[in-house]
């Protein structure tokens, strides 16, 4: 697509505007799922399993059953029976997934039938009342143990436990470890955590027996998700409509409820009523399947005496939990940036994805990035540690230089832009770094622990599906495309229309502000729809951090047809060529002669009513459609494993500085500074708020947060009480610092920003941690690091072998 | 469980509701569901989130830790309650708006209760203040920062009662 002209001077992009979503929600006028009050509607609990592994013998639902005001026990037997399995990404047909349990259980939490009763309190009641006879058969909660020869297997029909595993070798690996001077391994484990939005996982549906429709309204973001919906309940993709204008309450990534869509889906046409599931926090947590990576990195380095790398040798084991959609593929997106932003000619790639009797893993904020960001920065803290070189000097000599985009990675991705260094020094600058060092020694002068940590690190963004055909090659899905409509009303309104649903990244704001740019009208004044999935046009849903480039570039198509009409009307009424219209705010005149112009009211009145006025073979009526492809996608890998996955690449450069009190072990962060290029932004604050959101999931991910399980199969981190979510005590101020790399692929230069900070936040926290722990020899490469871990490590080093 | 009900007479942003409950009805799903205030929500029904927050006699309390019984005789505020009487926002939820203290806007209803309670004690609370003020409230999107700035904001807007007129969108 080719580029807006004059990037810089643009009219509302890259302004400090309100936007349009807030006023409703700060007046409680948001519509989410548990919003919805559908006539007649019943609700859902759920039965779950208390073992990790174990045999269903019998299920008596007798005395649920007759308890007033229940309506319905569906179990798995049914149920497996009237639907199909759902989707799973990598080739691995008998890991089937129901969304209840049919025989067996394999993780604690796991639902093994569901309730339907008048009120969500008498369906609890009668969870109570169902009795499930288990035989408990043993399991396996250590990765490490499952896939060893002899360990119980999660899915015997499989004959493995492991259900992904590849090889990949990109440039010279072995003759660069061959060569190098120095060689250093480690092991980096990134904890089991998710992005737990504040809101539960919703889902309301009522199947339409007239027009043989299910309607369905959930809190949801997921590409496929309607299509994913029906195949699975056996209806054709048009008997789904699914309503994308629901409010969804935080999501990065993992509101994919299509496990208890499916499930209340055909409690809705089964029983002819309407059917909610409102997941409770304890729902959410276990059984909600939505879970994040939990991988344990095994890295090689090998570098120069200046601390050259020459490459890099991965193993990342992750595991997935007891069934698998989309989550081992999130071992593939990293492909598209697994040297980071580092010169970095060879590396070796060994993924393995691995079940176990856990919760499954579901897409979580960066998509596998933000584990592996945290391996490869720990990789180079402990090779400058090594060489005893200054942290920041490592990278600088590392990081690809601004003249050498777009860059060819060895593993076949193309960055597109970027200007490392200089984000990079803006950040130290804003700090005042060598001040900064000064008050971290200072502090340990004064008998504390204190550290710096650095973190440089990409996004990729514009999210592809290239790691699909990668990671199974029986898939061969080469388009994520997005799309927009755009209608000018009789009225002259605006009216944009996207088709999915949104989770707080503000894409109306997103819509109406690069229409406004295009057709130079307020965009105030434009309103964004969201239409269901029947009448919408493709989008692949907001993920790999790429609706202000797939959208916002969809969008801006759109409204430029609209504009070239207007122009093509204008020109044929003025008697001129399409080149010698000038068009302004909205109104067409000749170039130089601005008496002869036309304003906007009749050019919409000429499109609308007047055929007469109509340039021959333009069609009546404003409306047009854009449906735009990923840029750089369309190819499937190459023999050689390479391919371009994800199309732009924006950057963060962390500095932090912590300071950990000797006796309590709790870290505090003193400091925080990101420096961000994410190219033309095009609602700076609503970057700037993801950022610093990110910044704040990454601080959960690298210190609280965690997804503990006892050696019998237990979550033992349920409740918002044992998973802590960092609140405003734990989260400091943050500074951004903006840089502007324009992108040369995206309409306007824009790159995106959904999972800014995240993405460098725990790699930059753990380094700053291990930097504070160096002068006791200690360190922690496992995350999160709680106080418990620290307080061990500076235990253990003030009183050697207590 | 009994199906015994209760009569209880709720202050809810200024009108008298009057309705029958069951015992065990929390006073988040009597507003959300009884009386369709749906501003107010419910993010973990165990009393950490904060999302479920409302004033009760002015002070925060989490409506998801309380029967609705036990707000018989008691003024509950909401979210919806915040808003000026025209509905439009008011200070507060403006500088909301204007700070972009919010981006899904989940959590949001129980952070104007925070804040809105902070600012009745305290006309001019420091960034430390407000801190502790939104402690008991979990957001997922923001990071907290733009809230910090959006209830200064309100807090200086307040002072002089300035409403300024900017358009949303």
């Amino acid at each position: 697509m080719a580029q807006e002209k004059n990037p810089g001077g643009f009219r509302y992009i890259g302004k400090q505007r309100r936007t349009k979503e807030y006023p409703r929600f700060v007046t409680g006028r948001g519509r989410f799922v548990a919003d919805i009050a559908l006539p007649g509607m019943k609700h859902v609990a759920l039965v779950a399993s208390p073992y990790p592994s174990a045999r269903i013998v019998s299920i008596n639902t007798a005395a649920a059953r007759a308890l007033p005001g229940v309506h319905y026990v569906l179990t798995g037997e049914e149920f497996c029976a009237a639907t199909d399995a759902l989707a799973i990404g990598v080739d691995a047909p008998k890991v089937a997934r129901y969304s209840l349990a049919n025989g067996v259980v394999r993780y604690a939490g796991e639902w093994v039938a569901a309730v339907v009763a008048d009120t969500r309190a008498i369906a609890e009641d009668a969870v109570e009342l169902v009795e499930v006879e288990y035989e408990p058969t043993p399991h396996v909660i250590d990765p490490e143990q499952a896939i060893k020869d002899g360990s119980p297997l999660v899915h015997p029909a499989h004959g493995s436990n492991i259900i992904l595993k590849k090889h990949f070798v990109w440039g010279p690996v072995n003759a660069a470890f061959a060569n190098a001077k120095h060689k250093l391994v480690l092991r980096a484990i990134w904890g089991r955590s998710s992005t737990v939005p504040i809101e539960t996982f919703g889902v309301a549906a009522q199947w339409d027996a007239g027009q043989q429709i299910l309607d369905i309204w959930a809190s949801i973001q997921m590409p496929k998700f309607p299509d994913q919906a029906a195949r699975a309940l056996r209806l054709p993709g048009n008997a789904v409509r699914v309503h994308f204008d629901v409010d969804v309450g935080g999501s990065y990534g993992v509101k994919r409820g299509i496990k208890h869509t499916v499930l209340v889906g055909y409690l809705a046409r089964r029983l002819g009523m309407p059917v909610r599931l409102i997941e409770d926090r304890l729902e959410n947590m276990r059984g909600g399947d939505m879970h994040g990576p939990d991988r344990i990195f095994d890295m090689e380095v090998a570098f120069d005496d200046d601390g050259t790398l020459r490459a890099l040798k991965i193993r990342a084991l992750d595991d997935v939990g007891a069934y698998a959609g989309r989550s081992p593929f999130q071992l593939g997106k990293p492909v598209t940036a697994i040297c980071g932003p580092y010169r970095i000619a060879a590396v070796e790639y060994e993924p393995t994805a691995v079940l176990t009797n856990k919760t499954p893993e579901e897409a979580v904020r960066g998509f596998g990035q933000a584990p592996t960001n945290f391996a490869i920065e720990r990789t180079l803290d402990c090779v400058a540690r090594h060489l005893k070189m200054d942290p920041i000097e490592i990278r600088r000599r590392n990081l690809i230089r601004a003249n050498e985009f777009p860059y060819l990675i060895p593993s076949g991705s193309t960055y597109d832009s970027g200007d490392y260094h200089a984000v990079l020094d803006k950040a130290l600058n804003a700090i005042d770094y060598p001040a900064l060092v000064k008050e971290r020694d200072a502090a340990r002068r004064a008998g504390k622990l204190a550290g710096i940590g650095i973190a440089t690190c990409l996004e990729p963004n514009g999210g592809n599906s290239g790691f699909e055909p990668l990671l199974n090659p029986k898939t061969d899905t080469t388009t994520w495309m997005d799309s927009c409509v755009v209608r000018v009303d009789l009225s002259g309104a605006i009216t944009g229309v996207m088709g999915t649903s949104s989770s707080g990244q503000g894409h109306e704001t997103l819509v109406s502000t690069v229409i406004g740019e295009v057709l130079e009208r307020e965009p105030a004044d434009i309103r964004v729809v969201r239409a269901d999935s029947l009448q919408a046009l493709p989008s692949n849903s907001p993920v790999g951090s790429r609706m202000a480039i797939m959208l916002g570039g969809a969008a801006a198509g759109a409204a430029r047809k609209i504009k070239d009409t207007l122009i093509e009307i204008a020109a044929h009424n003025l008697q001129c060529t399409i080149e010698s219209v000038e068009y302004s705010d909205g109104n067409a005149a000749v170039r130089g002669h601005p008496d002869q112009r036309i304003p906007w009211d009749e050019l919409i009145a000429i499109a609308h009513r007047k055929i007469h006025q109509m340039p021959p073979g333009i069609e009546p009526g404003l409306q047009a459609k854009f449906v735009w492809e990923v840029p750089t996608g369309g190819k499937l890998p190459a023999a050689d494993n390479t391919i371009q996955i994800y199309p732009c690449y924006s950057f963060e450069a962390h500095v932090v500085y912590v300071e950990i009190d000797r006796d309590t072990a709790a870290p505090v962060l003193r400091k925080y500074v990101c420096g961000h290029d994410c190219g033309v932004m095009i609602s700076p604050d609503i970057v700037h708020g993801m950022t610093y959101g990110g910044i704040a999931h990454g601080i959960g991910a690298a210190l609280y947060e965690k997804f503990s399980y006892t050696a019998d199969g237990q979550l033992e981190s349920g409740t918002f009480m044992d998973y802590l979510l960092p609140s405003a005590m734990e989260v400091p101020t943050i500074t951004i610092v903006d840089h502007c790399t324009p992108s040369p692929l995206t309409t306007f230069g824009q790159k995106g920003s959904g999972e800014a900070g995240y993405l460098g936040a725990p790699a930059a926290i753990a380094n700053a941690i291990n930097d504070a722990l160096a002068p006791i020899d200690g360190r922690i490469d496992t995350l999160p690091i709680t106080h418990d871990a620290l307080w061990r490590v500076i235990r253990g080093a003030a009183s050697p072998g207590d | 469980m009994s199906d015994k009900l209760y009569p209880v007479a709720i202050e809810v942003n200024g009108t008298r509701r009057t309705l029958q409950v069951p015992a065990r009805l929390s006073l988040v799903d009597c507003l959300r569901d009884e009386l369709r205030l749906t501003g107010t929500h419910i993010g973990c029904e165990h009393g950490i989130c904060g999302a479920c927050s409302v004033l009760l006699d002015g002070e925060p309390v989490r409506s998801c830790l309380m029967f609705a019984v036990q707000a018989d005789g008691h003024k509950v505020t909401t979210v919806e309650g915040l808003a000026n009487t025209d509905g439009t926002p008011g200070i507060l939820q403006d500088s909301f708006c204007e700070k972009h203290a919010l981006q899904c806007g989940y959590c949001t209803p129980g952070m104007l209760i925070a804040a809105h309670a902070l600012l009745a004690e305290i006309k001019q609370p420091t960034d430390a203040e407000i801190r502790v003020a939104i402690g008991g409230n979990l957001c997922r999107c923001t990071g907290y920062q733009q809230i910090v700035d959006a209830v200064k904001l309100a807090a200086a807007r307040l002072s002089t009662q300035a409403t300024d007129g900017f358009k949303n969108g």
